[in-house]
């Protein structure tokens, strides 16, 4: 019988299987941050041991750094310190540094497929549950804790267990107005934030094939979200042409080894997933969520559930998610005034987003009563950006572009959402306090949140383009 | 935080909410710590404190009936982010044991690199094990690891959980992960020479 792409890659990935032991997987690439990572230095000094492989790991600093003024010292002593001991970490063991101020510095998962060092067939950590973006290249790629990091670090190697597969195919064509971000939304709604939790996630079928590697970072980014330990995607030709002539990418002799080794990468048609999923891009109009996790998530123009459509025992963690979104059972958010617009993150912040939002705003201002936020994934988006004009489309439109940085998404650094406010996000996660204590968040793609941008309003967007 | 444990009978403290992710659990803000130690104050902050950090006296944790070693809490708990500050805030804060219906992947695997013990029971035992507690706060669960058994002591009610036998061992014996990656050496050495693609 044949193979998953997952196990292909696995297996040739471990360097140790006994029975009653999880597998020892070895890690071709491993990114570090600030916020995940001191722990596991210091869990170095104490067994008084080294970084085994420091030119496979690599480091940045994105949760903490403010997204405005990056060149003065940050402001907030606890993040600041953060920031600088991973300097000093990075320093001490010989590990990469693109910190504040550098040409690279970025979202990490922003910055790993930009710079060529995120490749098919790799297995790939970092400390934060959204590595899972770089599956989008045929990678096994997934978030790990700190003792992990750790392990990574003394060893490039990690103890997993094997998921299980499951294949989720989306057939069909998307409608106008429909991105990808709408695909991972109405999937997550489909099968909870739960329902994927064991399982490593194969995407496939035609309006994934048909999509650009930025949009297929987009669905893999948020794989986590329905609890999958990631989700991958076969590489093709729109994987290779990305790849081809960045940074870290192989070149010459090099690359052409490369490629014929990732065209081995496919699942085979007889290989066999413990769950095959299906669902039809037809069906899929844009998606906005209103509870407080990822699977609370509806078309624009459907209305929240009732208490009636709702389980009985899910009923009192339902009424606390709308308490909490000061939203009512039954009701619609087309037409919901939104407060603070925030396009960025790790799922929706690369050049193919800030085109998108740019093609989308010009011509058009922004509603005066809502404040909104655009950060780029990463020093080279923000180059990129400014080179096609799109911050000055943004200024004609009422908006700044920021510095790159995690920003909104999480409330850890200086770009919090006040309490009670509703911002429609790009971003993945709309957990309570999210966004910065009682923040209220609406997750959409980056075309509904220009939209809201523009009217003020959550805006069904297929009515503006 | 202390290593291995076999045994455990204590009173708990019950969360019947789910879906609580890591976010609720310790919010990012305070996951500027680049130590292990303290995020127990933190832990659940924002269900705990109000915004002048006063106790929420609606929140089982400001509760003095509710204590004990053992967290009990609705499905699909530490769902979210990978950080392994929750494990950290729960095990400062006293807990040794979660019990749920479902479990994340991550914070799975993050309890239990901190010897906190994440226990998966039937949607039917967590349910009488809520509505044991809230007949009597004092209800004592019974925990034994070698056995894999989880037991409401007052009603015998019992149940057994799975762990795999790895972790267990590390669980008794206080092993943890890069003890044993560290033994791999030779093997992690050969395994590079042997790739033809090692990037």
């Amino acid at each position: 019988m044949g193979k998953t792409l997952f196990d292909k890659i696995w297996d040739s990935h471990v360097v140790v299987s006994k029975p009653g032991f999880p597998d020892a997987v070895y890690i071709n690439t491993h990114f570090i941050h600030e916020v995940t990572s001191p722990q596991a230095f210091d869990g170095l000094r104490k067994r008084g041991i080294p970084v085994f492989r420091t030119a496979k790991t690599r480091a940045t600093a994105d949760h903490n750094v403010p997204t405005i003024d990056q060149h003065l010292p940050i402001k907030e002593a606890l993040s600041r310190k953060q920031v600088e001991m991973l300097t000093a970490n990075t320093a001490e063991f010989g590990v990469e540094l693109y910190g504040l101020g550098h040409p690279y510095q970025g979202i990490v998962h922003v910055i790993g497929p930009e710079l060529g060092i995120t490749l098919p067939g790799m297995t790939i950590v970092c400390g934060d549950s959204h590595t899972s973006t770089h599956g989008a290249f045929g990678a096994i790629a997934f978030g790990i804790g700190t003792s992990e990091v750790e392990q990574v670090l003394a060893t490039q190697c990690i103890l997993q267990y094997r998921p299980k597969r499951m294949k989720i195919e989306v057939n069909g064509q998307l409608k106008k107005g429909v991105v990808s971000k709408d695909i991972i939304l109405y999937i997550i709604s489909k099968i909870s934030a739960s329902g994927a939790t064991g399982y490593f996630v194969e995407y496939a079928g035609e309006a994934i094939r048909s999509l650009s590697m930025e949009a297929r970072m987009t669905i893999c980014n948020m794989s986590i979200e329905m609890g999958a330990r990631g989700g991958l995607i076969a590489p093709d030709e729109t994987t290779f042409e990305y790849i081809k002539g960045r940074e870290f990418a192989p070149k010459g002799a090099d690359w052409d080894k490369a490629l014929a080794y990732w065209q081995t990468l496919y699942t085979d048609a007889d290989a066999e997933f413990d769950v095959v999923l299906t669902f039809d891009a037809a069906d899929i109009e844009p998606m906005i969520t209103y509870g407080t996790n990822p699977g609370m998530g509806m078309g624009v123009t459907q209305h929240i559930p009732s208490l009636g459509e709702v389980d009985d025992k899910e009923k009192p963690s339902f009424k606390k998610s709308l308490d909490y979104m000061g939203l009512e059972p039954g009701s619609e958010l087309l037409g919901k005034k939104v407060d603070y617009v925030f396009i960025g993150s790790c799922t929706n912040s690369r050049i193919e987003d800030l085109r998108m939002v740019a093609d989308f705003v010009k011509g058009k201002k922004k509603a005066d009563d809502v404040v909104v936020w655009i950060v780029p994934g990463s020093k080279q988006v923000e180059a990129q950006a400014k080179k096609e004009g799109i911050d000055k489309i943004f200024e004609a439109a009422g908006f700044h572009l920021r510095e790159p940085g995690c920003s909104a998404c999480l409330g850890m650094n200086e770009d919090k959402v006040p309490a009670g406010m509703y911002c429609i996000s790009t971003s993945n996660r709309n957990f309570e306090g999210r966004q910065g204590p009682n923040a209220r968040t609406f997750l959409a793609s980056p075309l509904s949140a220009a939209a809201a941008a523009i009217t003020g309003k959550v805006t069904d967007v297929r009515e503006l383009v | 935080m202390s290593k291995n444990f076999q045994h455990l009978v204590s009173t708990a403290v019950p969360i019947a909410i789910e879906n609580i992710d890591t976010d609720q659990i310790i919010p990012a803000r305070f996951l500027k710590a680049t130590t292990r130690d303290g995020f127990g104050e933190n832990l659940f902050r924002d269900w705990r404190f109000d915004s002048n950090n006063e106790p929420k006296q609606d929140f089982i944790l400001n509760n003095p009936i509710y204590k004990g070693q053992i967290l009990v809490a609705g499905k699909n708990f530490g769902c979210g982010s990978s950080r392994e500050h929750a494990a950290w805030a729960i095990g400062d804060y006293g807990f040794k044991v979660v019990i749920s219906s479902f479990f994340a992947d991550i914070f799975k695997n993050n309890a239990l690199n901190n010897f906190i013990l994440p226990i998966t029971v039937t949607d039917e035992f967590l349910d009488k094990i809520f509505r044991a507690i809230e007949a009597d706060p004092a209800t004592q669960l019974e925990i034994d690891i070698e056995q894999q058994t989880l037991k409401i002591v007052a009603t015998g009610d019992e149940t057994k959980f799975d762990i795999n036998p790895y972790k267990k061992a590390c669980l008794i014996n206080g092993y943890d992960d890069i003890d044993y990656l560290l033994s791999l050496r030779k093997e992690i050495e050969s395994y590079e020479a042997s790739r033809e693609f090692n990037f």
